[in-house]
């Protein structure tokens, strides 16, 4: 049984991390270092899935945890700090909850998810309960971050670490068809593509990627 | 091995990519016409020989009434949509590049919707739906003006998260299934789980249920997660205003009456019902009352369209056999008729040049046609004897009243606050003097007013096979 609990303590540690770093995506204040906590999400995202991959003896999983490594860690944020330099937004970013609150309002999130989902999954196995309660508290922290925050960028971040818990739920959830996986890391990679075009034509357009300055249109207030 | 169930997969797909390269905007938007109507007549063929399901694809008597009518409504706005196209490009407003972009995207959202219709794995149809979710956000956006960019990020932000909750959602009914069914595919086939859902953890499959209620809701517009609904069909063209309403509205709605059924097998789970009778009010009652000031002719319509979609949730959501016959019924009556209004609203947008209804008066005198065909819409769409949505509103409040009276009382407010609503607009638009360009519409009729010919034929006489297959798919619902 050594074995066993070694194998659960890892991926605990693993998937609390994730929330822990979620965390700390929410009080960052500039673009870069969101950028760059992103990058640490997503790459503790690949050794949870990875470290998943071995314990459930699932080698599929490991392509998962690649494409997380590469895609996500390595590709997008880079690709990310390419186009905040390009257009000069490197600077703070607007919250419109204040940290304090915001972490308030994360830790409450958490504590939900984790009242909901341990109680839910009470005859699952272990495993699969914690990593599912921690998946639900990383998918709730990425919305919270997508609406405390004005900048399009960082809503942008909001949205892929939501997809990262998602991707935590799905592995954590054992033997589940590969389809799903693929699925999320192609939906992440299309998502990318189309908020790539957005962010162009909106730099095209007016020259912000302050969702704000889109507000101006209110619907029918001309 | 291509069978129809295949064929209404491939055609589109191929079509899709088909245009993506075809030069020449006169040629595709024919071609367009060609192959949905090949993707209609290949779905009209599942009534008469029934290909096998498989663990990827399936097809039974739910799925059939939803293929024929997304390919049916599919294919006529393709009709409207060559004639729209072309006044857009006369005046500028797209180009002959952006036109091929619509066109192949236009074939890969029928290929996306039909997907989500025919798939038996719950994970394919979460891929589908997102896909169809991810084409329509480029052609909302396909104007490129400052208000189009806004409704579309405002409409991918928000349908992207109703996606993520709804994955979530599939991955805990995946969880509740594996310890039953045990691991790998089998545990995400529909017709498997449907088998061994009595024996699922109940706890689990209700927090799914709320996830995927949530996730595929914000799909279907229902009040409060309705706040993209409005801007994604004021701002995009108009074909995608009536794809939009007309089909892929139902389409989410699908895949949450699926995961219904599921939870309705397990006896110990919470019931769907009561959650979606709820959500169903809010949004008819809340609906009702925003059409009163809408200052934009799509946007009204979008509104009408978060009311009737609320009946309709509501139908399927009170049960049993005449409630779910109701709702089918209403689903298709709405789908005809509000891509017929949406036909008209296309042509006079284009006409006056503007959306706004303060700047059009009087199309009953300037263009009788057009004029006459919105009124014929509004009237049907606002509930009036005879036509064929006065049917299904009466059967969902008559059957509501004789279990539950305050509901239907309630729904019945809801109706009538629409219906005034709609009147008070519709006698801006189409009576009073007449306002703005008055110049003739080069537009084809012949979509609009067949849609109105079958909701006028419904409301009076329903062939004996339909309400047959009706009632058949009534009773799978439960």
């Amino acid at each position: 049984m050594v074995r066993g609990s070694l194998s659960f303590d890892v991926a605990h540690l693993l998937a609390g991390s994730l929330v822990l770093v979620s965390f700390m995506q929410l009080y960052q204040d500039r673009l870069y270092a969101l950028l760059n906590i992103y990058a640490l999400h997503a790459l503790v995202l690949a050794a949870s899935v990875a470290w998943q991959a071995f314990v459930q003896d699932a080698p599929h999983l490991y392509l998962t945890a690649i494409i997380a490594l590469v895609f996500k860690a390595i590709v997008i944020p880079t690709a990310l700090h390419r186009i905040i330099v390009r257009l000069g937004i490197h600077r703070e970013i607007e919250t419109v909850v204040g940290v304090g609150p915001a972490m308030l309002l994360g830790m409450g999130l958490v504590a939900l998810s984790m009242v909901v989902m341990l109680r839910v999954t009470a005859e699952a196995d272990p495993l699969a309960r914690e990593d599912l309660a921690f998946a639900l508290s990383v998918v709730l922290l990425g919305l919270l971050m997508m609406v405390t925050r004005r900048n399009a960028v960082s809503q942008v971040v909001g949205f892929m670490s939501l997809e990262n818990g998602l991707v935590l739920a799905a592995t954590g959830a054992k033997g589940m068809p590969l389809v799903v996986e693929i699925s999320v890391a192609f939906s992440v990679l299309i998502a990318f593509i189309v908020i790539g075009i957005f962010l162009f034509r909106i730099r095209e357009r007016f020259d912000t990627v302050d969702v704000q300055a889109l507000d101006r249109f209110r619907g029918e207030r001309r | 091995m291509i069978d129809a169930l295949t064929g209404v997969l491939i055609i589109p797909a191929v079509a899709a990519g088909l245009f993506a390269i075809l030069p020449g905007y006169r040629l595709t938007a024919r071609l367009n016409v060609f192959a949905t109507l090949l993707t209609f007549l290949t779905a009209v063929s599942l009534f008469v020989v029934e290909p096998r399901s498989g663990s990827y694809l399936l097809v039974d008597d739910l799925n059939k009434v939803f293929i024929v009518l997304t390919t049916f409504v599919g294919f006529t706005t393709s009709v409207f949509s060559a004639s729209y196209i072309g006044h857009e490009i006369e005046i500028g407003r797209l180009t002959p590049t952006s036109v091929r972009f619509y066109h192949a995207m236009y074939q890969a959202l029928m290929f996306a919707m039909n997907l989500a219709l025919v798939a038996n794995n719950i994970g394919l149809m979460w891929v589908a739906i997102e896909m169809a979710t991810l084409t329509t956000v480029l052609m909302v956006g396909i104007y490129r003006t400052h208000e189009a960019l806004e409704a579309a990020w405002k409409y991918f932000i928000l349908g992207s998260v109703g996606i993520a909750l709804a994955l979530f959602g599939t991955i805990l009914v995946y969880m509740a299934a594996r310890p039953i069914i045990g691991e790998g595919l089998e545990a995400m086939v529909w017709t498997v789980l449907v088998q061994h859902a009595a024996k699922f953890d109940p706890a689990l499959l209700n927090v799914a249920f709320i996830f995927l209620l949530l996730g595929y809701g914000t799909k279907v517009g229902l009040a409060p997660l309705h706040a993209w609904l409005p801007d994604a069909h004021a701002e995009g063209p108009t074909p995608i205003s009536a794809v939009l309403s007309g089909l892929l509205l139902n389409v989410a709605l699908y895949a949450l009456l699926r995961f219904k059924i599921l939870l309705a097998l397990n006896p110990a789970a919470i019931a769907p019902g009561p959650l979606m009778v709820i959500l169903g009010l809010i949004s008819c009652l809340f609906a009702a009352f925003m059409l009163y000031r809408r200052r934009d002719i799509k946007r009204m319509f979008a509104y009408s369209s978060i009311e009737h979609m609320g009946i309709i949730v509501f139908a399927f959501g009170m049960g049993g056999a005449l409630a779910n016959f109701a709702g089918l019924l209403h689903m298709t009556m709405h789908s005809l008729t509000k891509s017929a209004i949406f036909f008209a609203v296309g042509h006079i947008a284009q006409v006056k040049g503007t959306q706004k209804i303060a700047d059009m008066g009087g199309l009953t005198v300037t263009n009788p046609v057009l004029g006459w065909g919105l009124v014929l819409g509004v009237v049907a769409i606002a509930g009036l004897p005879p036509l064929g949505i006065f049917m299904s509103e009466f059967l969902v409040v008559s059957s509501t009243f004789a279990r539950e009276p305050w509901l239907a009382v309630i729904l019945a407010l809801g109706i009538l606050v629409a219906l005034g609503g709609l009147f008070l607009h519709l006698n801006t638009i189409a009576f009073g003097p007449p306002q703005g360009p008055t110049a003739k519409a080069e537009a084809s009729y012949v979509p609009m007013f067949a849609h109105l010919a079958l909701v006028f034929t419904a409301g009076i006489y329903m062939p004996q096979a339909l309400v047959k297959g009706f009632e058949n798919v009534a009773r799978l619902l439960g």
